[in-house]
Parts: structure tokens; C-alpha cells; sequence
């Protein structure tokens, strides 16, 4: 059993305030998901040719800023490094791409949990109030974020089974559900070049879509061909670097409820992660369609 | 009126509260504030009272309801009036899935959209939904009657036995073994007094009528031996 939850806000002077009603959803969400949590949040960009990336090392005594200060000699590029729990945010002031390949050869010890210009992703074990106190979510401002609570069934508490999937930049996943094609398409997957880190049916959803938009497709034309593609049961909530997503397949049997007013659309499994947003009295509040693509974007 | 503010009041001993009224009792008027989307708020009722709840709620609220009238004033989560067995359950927003979900009897009604698979497996209650429902209605419907003043989403009616369908707008299509089925005048009666007791001022002759077709496996006689 698992807890999504997501916030799109569409009106910016909002955006101070992502963070704490974030953390208030994602504890709506704790009876859900009270073992795991993780959170992908979109704000504080770094300027264009900058990247940030977030990183996971069990231990709380890494030596984060010599791995900063090696990346920095390598490349040859300025760095700074912020340690948030066993996390830590990584800006280089040169594009991901020379990063990423850097940071996999010469540290197979640490999880890349994310990367981009604005995506920020934390996971952690522990009931979701006291990862979002971990990480400072309440303090965190930006545009959109999405969060995940698992309670764990099938696999052990770990962080690298945990959602949101982070397949592309700027681009994460959550997903209630399970998926019963997922060994053909990451076969499939695979041969377009598409690699990946966990045998988990999430992580193919995630790379699917990521495949889909490498290709040009709309966010909307991704979750279409998704639901062709995929088989099996899912609440999907999906985030992009100015994009929103919701969809489930067309039995709808993994719950999920939506409400928009004029400043924020918001997406959650259940409605008491909602209770407690700005003027949630009077917002539009429904059930998802089945089979329904719902997207929204910045722009 | 006595009201309840669930911020200050656990879900639980409210619940006891309402459900341990007697049938003769005065405290008739009941109020819940803050219900914030609790899961199975104000079920069991057995009283003849009547209870508003004051905002959008969770699954379940008004299961297994008897003789109570509960008026949600808000949306409410999967499960809605589940079970209930008389008396009347009032959703003013939308309803999640499953609303009405194995219904004896009673009536429910939703005044704005309910979601997928509302009346499933329902055994005699009354639905009116002001607006549409969605895919899957009325699955395994075995009696009682829904009224759909909007739209109705793909697969109305699946496997039905006994249960009537009337549905003002759209049907994206029938399940097995539904077919349409021709308004007679006691049918145009009993619409127009569903109607009538939703609070609902709609011509019964702008619906069309859908039921069983009894032709599946359970309904041949060559297969009765196997009961």
C-alpha cells in the first residue's frame, strides 16, 4: 500500500508556501505509507549551463565536499555542495550532462536521486512527518513537488525501491500500483537505450515516459501512449520541468482525487491529504476518469 | 441542534455517540464540523435522526445506515451509503467510486457527479444522481432502482439482474446482458416519485429505461438443475 500525493501551483504567489502544504499532504498520507517517504520538489533553479543534482549516501559522515572538491579539480568547474540528512545537494556550474558520467565512474558508492536545474529529491525511512522535518520541506518554496509514503508489503524499507523515479531531467514519477507487462517493456526499453537501476515495475513506468518525451511527444501524447503500452493497475502523478500529470488505467481501481481552484490543482489517494489546503472549501473536487490523460503546465 | 467538532471530538466517540442513541430519542438534529475526510464517518446510524456533516469526507461515510438521514455537505470519499439499509443519505458535492456500493434500500442521492462503479452489486436501494456516473454502473445490479439525470459511463449495467436504470443523457454503452427497455407508465410513476423525494424537478418521460436482457448463464432454465 502506498500514498501520493502532488501540488501544481498556478498561481506563483504561492510559491513561498509549496513546501509546508506539501508536508501537510504528505502526512495525510502517513496511515498510507508510514514506513517510507520520498519527495521530489521543483524550485530554486540554477542558471542555465548550471545543474543540480541530488545525491544519497547511508552515511550521515560522507565526505560530501571532497566529493565536490575531486568533481570541481576533474571538470574543472566551480561546485557547492549542502549535506541535508544522508542527502546532498550537489550544484555544478556546468551542464549535467559531464556530471553524471563523472560522478557513476568515480562514485559507484552514491545514488544519483535526481538532477536537473530545479528538481530537488529526497527519500528516507521513517514516518513521513519526520522525513519532511529531516529535509526541511516545510522552508521549501518553488512551483510544483510531488511525494510519495510506502508502507512495505513486498520488499524490505530501502531508499532505492522508493518513489518518486527520477528517469530524465527535471522529470519524476509516483506510482499506486502494480504493472504486469513490465518485464517485456523493459526489454523493450532497453534496446531504445534506456538503462536501468532496479528490477522495480515502477522504475519502467518512469523511463517509459521519459522515452516518450526524449522522442517529442507532448506530456499529454506520453500518458496517452501510456495507456496503450501499459498494462496493469496505476494511479500515476508525474512531474516535469513546467508540467503536471495525473492518470489511471481504465479500471481505476488504485484511488485518487483531484481538486483545482484559480491558484493550485492538487492530487492526492485520498482526500484527508487535501483537507487542509488554502480554500479547499471551495475548490473543484472529483475523481479521476479512468483511462483520462489530466495534464496542466506553467506555460 | 447539537454539533460535534471532529478537530476536538475523536471519529471514533462520535460515532459511538450517534450510533448509541435510542430510537425514541430527542437529539433528532446533529451537526459535524471539520470532518477534514475521515474514513467511515457516521456509519451504523439505527436512530431516525438526522445528520450534517459540514465538509468534504472519506470512504465510507454512512455504511450500513438505517432509518438516519445523513446530508454531506461536501464531497465524499469511495463507498458512499455502502450497505445502507433505509432511511437517506444526501451528498452535495461529487461522490468518489462505489457510492451506494450493495445497497438494501434507503435512498441516496448525489447532486453532483458520482464516479465509477456507482450501485455496484446493488440489492434494493434507491439512487438519484443529479448529475453523470461513471464506467461500470450498476455492476451485478440485483434490485432497486438508479436514476442518472446526466450521463452514464461505458459498461452500465453489467451482468444486471433485477435492478432498474433510468438515465436522462448519454450512455457510452451497455454492459452484458443490459439492453434498453420500454418506459411503461408504471415506470414513468415510480421515476417521477424518485424523483420527486430527491428534490428533483426533471420530466421522467426526457429518461430512457435500461435493464436485464435475462439471458445470461444464472437466468436459463437448462441451467437450473445447478443451483
Amino acid at each position: 500500500m502506498c500514498g501520493i500525493v502532488g501540488l501544481f501551483l498556478k498561481n506563483p504567489a504561492l510559491q513561498p508556501e509549496l513546501g509546508k502544504h506539501l508536508e501537510t499532504m504528505l502526512i495525510g498520507m502517513s496511515e498510507r505509507g508510514p514506513d517510507s517517504a520520498g519527495i521530489a520538489v521543483y524550485h530554486s533553479a540554477v542558471p542555465e549551463g548550471q545543474s543540480k543534482i541530488t545525491l544519497f549516501n547511508a552515511d550521515t559522515n560522507y565526505h560530501w565536499h571532497k566529493l565536490a572538491g575531486d568533481l570541481a579539480d576533474a571538470l574543472n568547474v566551480e561546485t557547492d555542495i549542502d549535506q541535508k540528512g544522508n542527502h546532498a545537494r550537489l550544484v555544478a556550474h556546468c551542464p549535467e550532462d559531464r556530471v553524471l558520467p563523472w560522478l557513476r565512474a568515480n562514485h559507484p558508492d552514491v545514488r544519483i536521486m535526481g538532477y536537473g536545474q530545479l528538481m530537488e529529491v529526497y527519500k528516507d525511512v521513517g514516518l513521513p512527518a519526520d522525513v519532511a522535518a529531516r529535509y526541511g520541506l516545510a522552508g521549501m518554496e518553488g512551483s510544483h513537488a510531488i511525494g510519495h509514503t510506502r508502507m512495505a508489503t513486498e520488499s524490505a524499507v530501502t531508499t532505492e525501491h522508493s518513489h518518486p523515479f527520477t528517469p530524465a531531467s527535471d522529470m519524476c514519477l509516483v506510482h499506486n500500483g502494480s504493472l504486469s507487462n513490465h518485464n517485456n517493456l523493459r526489454k523493450w526499453l532497453r534496446k531504445k537505450g534506456q538503462e536501468f537501476e532496479t528490477d522495480n515495475d515502477s522504475e519502467v513506468a518512469a523511463r517509459y515516459f521519459a522515452y516518450r518525451l526524449s522522442e517529442g511527444a507532448s506530456l499529454k501524447e506520453a500518458m496517452e501512449a501510456g495507456l496503450t503500452d501499459l498494462d496493469g493497475f496505476f494511479t500515476f502523478t508525474m512531474g516535469t520541468k513546467d508540467g503536471f500529470a495525473v492518470l489511471r488505467d481504465a479500471i481505476a481501481c488504485k484511488p485518487a482525487v483531484l481538486a483545482e481552484n484559480d491558484d493550485w490543482v492538487a492530487m492526492a489517494s485520498e482526500f484527508r491529504s487535501l483537507a487542509y489546503l488554502p480554500n479547499i472549501e471551495k475548490a473543484k473536487i472529483w475523481e479521476p476518469a479512468p483511462a483520462t490523460v489530466y495534464t496542466w503546465s506553467l506555460h | 441542534m447539537n454539533t460535534i467538532d471532529l478537530e476536538k471530538t475523536t471519529l471514533r466517540e462520535v460515532n459511538q455517540r450517534l450510533q448509541g442513541l435510542p430510537a425514541e430519542t430527542n437529539e433528532r438534529l446533529w451537526k459535524l464540523t471539520n470532518p477534514h475526510g475521515e474514513h467511515a464517518c457516521a456509519v451504523g446510524l439505527t436512530a431516525p435522526i438526522e445528520v450534517h456533516i459540514d465538509g468534504h469526507i472519506g470512504y465510507y461515510c454512512a455504511g450500513m445506515n438505517q432509518k438516519a438521514k445523513v446530508v454531506i455537505h461536501g464531497q465524499c470519499g469511495v463507498g458512499v451509503a455502502e450497505n445502507m439499509m433505509s432511511g437517506e443519505v444526501v451528498v452535495k458535492g461529487t461522490a468518489s467510486a462505489a457510492a451506494g456500493a450493495t445497497g438494501q434500500g434507503g435512498l441516496l442521492v448525489i447532486e453532483g457527479d458520482a464516479g465509477t462503479r456507482c450501485g455496484i452489486s446493488m440489492k434494493g436501494i434507491d439512487i438519484v444522481v443529479k448529475g453523470s456516473v461513471g464506467a461500470m454502473s450498476a455492476f451485478m445490479a440485483q434490485s432497486g432502482s438508479l436514476v442518472v439525470c446526466g450521463d452514464a459511463g461505458a459498461n452500465l449495467g453489467d451482468s444486471i439482474y433485477e435492478a432498474k436504470l433510468y438515465v436522462r443523457g448519454t450512455v457510452e454503452s451497455l454492459g452484458a446482458d443490459c439492453i434498453e427497455k420500454k418506459m411503461t407508465p408504471h415506470h414513468l410513476e415510480k421515476l417521477g416519485r424518485l424523483l420527486k423525494s430527491a428534490g428533483i424537478d426533471a420530466d421522467p418521460k426526457s429518461f430512457r429505461r435500461y435493464g436485464s436482457k435475462r439471458s445470461l448463464y444464472n437466468f436459463h432454465v437448462d441451467n437450473v438443475d445447478a443451483y
